[in-house]
């Protein structure tokens, strides 16, 4: 069998559903089970990841508990999509970080933004810090722009080379029967699916969070901290852009490209990571795999801090709170991206994988 | 709350609920009782995954058109003419109509499911299977403000010549243990899951069938709508069986039980003996004749076993093959004499003639010279490991039923009809369904039937 007892538990699911098949139309897990007859810890890998767990199999099946066949597919997917994030990390010595992960991300962000307020006050004298700074390179009379982007692009090259490491062990496991690399059309395909969450809906339904009725709006909330999200790298990387290439030094009128992407973005990072955490405390907890509501709840905390501090510094730029508030929202940066191969983010690089290598399967099906 | 309802549905099925909101939709008060709690609610629909409905025209999940005289004759042929035509036109010109009210009605279709492609051009399979589309229609109905009590057992009903009165309860709902309505519609299903009842045709070999769905579908109603003078249609004795896994729960294995393996292998009884022809004819008739066969044999049991060669050719199983090395190794792990089984096997493949084998159609590959042959797809059986399946008769529904008019009113025994009970879906289905099976057929006579049952209840109770 298998090397753990979620595994074996995938395993005895998806022969069950590979004998019924009712819920192929739901979602782009099944139509891959269908693909195999039996099932390796990789493909299990791949199926758990590809999993959006909208829910929808879980109150469609006819085998669901309390039947005796048991079977959860939302759920136990869930735990083997969880434990194999920490089955993928690198470096492996660091998987633990997964095991009581709500914990280390809120020890990771509280230290980094105690350190960044430290840091702030050792280095720079009390009318400095709490003093009133306006005009092009205000924040850098807190911390040098150099400094801020040397240590901001050194996490972000680790995270980056983690993830890279980490996912690349996971493709090479779910290589089989294709392997090799990804293809073009492939790819487009997956960041379709992936850029509208195209498995998140119940096969046309919608998804179930608190009961059998099809009312979540995970979907939306989703769509809102994720776009946010990205608008916000967008934000920066302009602004990188501005001051490298131009040397037009933040902070910038509200008018300004970076502010404007940061605000969109900084308001979707608010309001969907609070969406998509009064859905969590909502669910039907037969859905959950509830050992990694920390690890949910600590990633959703952490792009809410993120998106929080952003918008108070944004407003409360010119007055004296600006450095106090710089300190914590550079903290609450740092630890988001030295966390990322850490904690729930990692669960979209998967994810976006494991569609890749499903728009990968039905090419290589359609065309045989 | 009035205790009194315009319509009294008693069931929670496809066609309990499909009459429920049609009911509704014409204006009337409507309560459901469902016998079974929620979670195993809709009986035998909880299984069902898709529905024969007559079209035109290909459609979105279609293939191509199904016109009403084609389904009139595969309805012709799988009953052999056991069948009221005028009924059972009606229902196939409704049909029609049903595959879009349906998805009215919040049910949503998809193409014909991996595995079924014989059936993409008849058959509109519902996404996510039956308890889905049970869901869908639960919703609808209760949106649409249908009362629905589960655990909900009917232990008698009043009836005055012909006239529904009141139905009794085993538990009160809301204070009342008489739940009087103006029109009843009964949509409770058969009695497979009553193995007493079975008994009285299949004696103690009933004791040996397995139940394909719930053990709620025990035929309470129909025995008191019979008993009280309500005409009966359909075989009693009969039941529609399939091969299901002998490793399968006693109840509501569903469809992930069945083996349609017969083909690729032979059949053998606990004597290690060939019975029956296992190449006879092309899915799904040979999928629905050996529930029966093995319910002939002794201990109603039986073993498909073919070698490692054709595994991959029939759709993956539940549980998995057994397996031996040797043929004896393989009997001792069936209980089956060793000796008998190599001579079986042995015989049959000595008497295998060569041919082009494929499964899809009626082949060459024949055996000469034993009885019972096997007429297509023979093959010798010489590749180890030497697989097994033990299989029992699974149950999936009954003949018996009340006898209906096209406007799903009951007919009494006297040939009256009565003034306000209706019936729909697998309680009468065998007005339609004498004998025999097309897949899908059981999903449109509920949905057909329970939509006039609910309309008519309806008018009769504005009336």
């Amino acid at each position: 069998m298998h090397g753990t007892r979620i595994l074996d538990e995938a395993d005895r699911l998806m022969t069950v559903c590979n004998s019924c098949r009712y819920c192929e139309g739901l979602c782009a897990v099944f139509p891959a089970m269908e693909m195999r007859r039996a099932f390796s810890d990789g493909d299990l890998n791949y199926l758990a990841n590809l999993c959006h767990s909208c829910g929808a199999c879980y109150v469609d099946c006819q085998f669901s508990p309390p039947h005796e066949f048991n079977v959860n597919v939302p759920k136990t997917l869930a735990v083997a999509r969880a434990e194999s994030y920490a089955a993928y990390a690198w470096p492996g010595a660091l998987s633990g970080a997964f095991a009581r992960n709500g914990l280390v991300i809120s020890v990771i962000a509280a230290l980094s933004m105690a350190a960044f307020i430290l840091g702030f006050a050792a280095l720079n004298d009390h009318s400095v810090l709490f003093g009133v700074h306006t005009g092009p390179g205000a924040f850098y009379k807190l911390m040098p722009h150099n400094a801020m982007a040397a240590l901001f692009s050194a996490a972000f090259l680790y995270a980056i080379l983690a993830l890279a490491m980490s996912v690349r062990a996971f493709w090479r496991d779910i290589g089989t029967p294709i392997g090799g690399r990804a293809d073009g059309g492939s790819i487009f395909q997956a960041i379709r699916d992936a850029g509208e969450l195209r498995y998140l809906h119940g096969g046309g339904v919608g998804c179930y969070n608190e009961d059998d009725k099809p009312t979540d709006r995970r979907k939306l909330f989703h769509h809102l901290t994720f776009y946010g999200f990205l608008l916000c790298f967008a934000a920066t990387s302009v602004a990188t852009l501005y001051h490298y290439l131009w040397g037009r030094e933040a902070p910038y009128p509200w008018w300004d490209l970076p502010v404007v992407l940061g605000s969109l973005g900084g308001i979707g990072l608010i309001v969907g990571p609070i969406g998509l955490f009064v859905a969590k405390t909502g669910r039907d907890p037969a859905l959950l795999d509830e050992n990694r509501y920390g690890m949910d709840v600590g990633f959703i905390a952490m792009l809410f801090l993120t998106g929080f501090t952003g918008m108070a510094l944004l407003v409360l730029r010119e007055s004296a709170a600006m450095g106090p508030l710089l300190a914590l929202h550079l903290g609450a940066v740092f630890a988001l991206f030295i966390t990322m191969p850490y904690g729930k983010f990692v669960h979209g690089i998967y994810r976006f994988a494991a569609l890749v290598r499903y728009a990968q399967e039905r090419r290589s099906e359609a065309g045989s | 709350m009035s205790s009194k309802y315009d319509v009294l549905v008693i069931g929670g099925g496809n066609a309990a609920l499909c009459a429920a909101i049609s009911a509704r939709r014409g204006g009337a008060s409507v309560l459901v009782l469902e016998g079974a709690p929620k979670f195993y609610r809709g009986g035998n629909t909880r299984h069902t995954r898709n529905m024969r409905c007559a079209h035109d025209a290909a459609t979105d999940i279609l293939t191509g058109p199904y016109t009403e005289d084609e389904f009139w004759e595969d309805l012709l042929r799988v009953t052999g003419g056991q069948t009221d035509e005028v009924l059972a036109r009606h229902m196939i010109r409704e049909s029609k109509d049903i595959l879009n009210w349906i998805v009215e009605q919040g049910v949503r279709w998809q193409p014909s499911l991996g595995g079924t492609l014989s059936l993409g051009r008849t058959n509109s399979f519902f996404l996510g299977g039956g308890r889905a589309m049970l869901n869908a229609l639960y919703l609808t109905a209760e949106r649409l403000g249908v009362d629905v009590e589960y655990d909900a057992e009917v232990t008698d009903l009043v009836i005055e010549d012909g006239m529904f009165l009141a139905a009794r309860l085993k538990r009160p709902i809301r204070g009342e243990t008489e739940i009087r309505a103006t029109s009843l519609v009964a949509a409770a299903g058969g009695f497979e899951a009553n193995i007493e009842w079975l008994k009285q045709y299949w004696g103690e070999a009933a004791d040996n069938f397995l139940i394909r769905g719930t053990p709620y579908n025990r035929g309470s109603i129909l025995k008191m709508l019979l008993d009280k003078g309500v005409q009966e249609v359909g075989d009693p004795t009969q039941c529609h069986a399939v091969a299901i896994d002998a490793r399968a729960p006693k109840f509501d294995g569903g469809i992930i039980t069945r083996h349609d393996s017969v083909v690729f292998g032979i059949v053998v009884n606990k004597h290690a003996q060939r019975f029956y022809d296992e190449g006879e004819d092309i899915w799904p008739k040979r999928y629905a004749i050996w529930g029966r066969l093995v319910a002939a044999q002794p201990d109603q049991i039986a073993y498909i076993i073919f070698d490692s060669t054709v595994v991959t050719s029939f759709m993956p199983t539940l549980f998995p093959p057994i397996a031996g090395q040797t043929i004896a190794e393989l009997a001792g792990k069936l209980e089956l004499g060793p000796a008998a089984l190599e001579k079986t096997i042995t015989e049959f493949n000595a008497a295998v003639r060569p041919g082009t084998f494929d499964h899809t159609i009626l082949d060459d590959c024949v055996t000469e010279g034993i009885t019972p042959a096997k007429t297509h797809w023979a093959r010798r059986i010489e590749t180890p490991p030497y697989l097994a399946y033990p299989v029992r008769p699974g149950i999936t529904f009954t003949y018996l039923g009340t006898r209906v008019t096209k406007e799903a009113r009951m007919l009494m025994a006297d040939g009256k009809p009565s003034a306000n009970m209706f019936a729909a879906g697998e309680i009468m289905a065998g007005n339609v369904l004498g004998k025999g099976y097309a897949a899908g057929m059981g999903m449109t006579i509920g949905s057909v039937f329970g939509r006039i049952a609910g309309r008519e209840a309806a008018k009769h109770a504005r009336n």
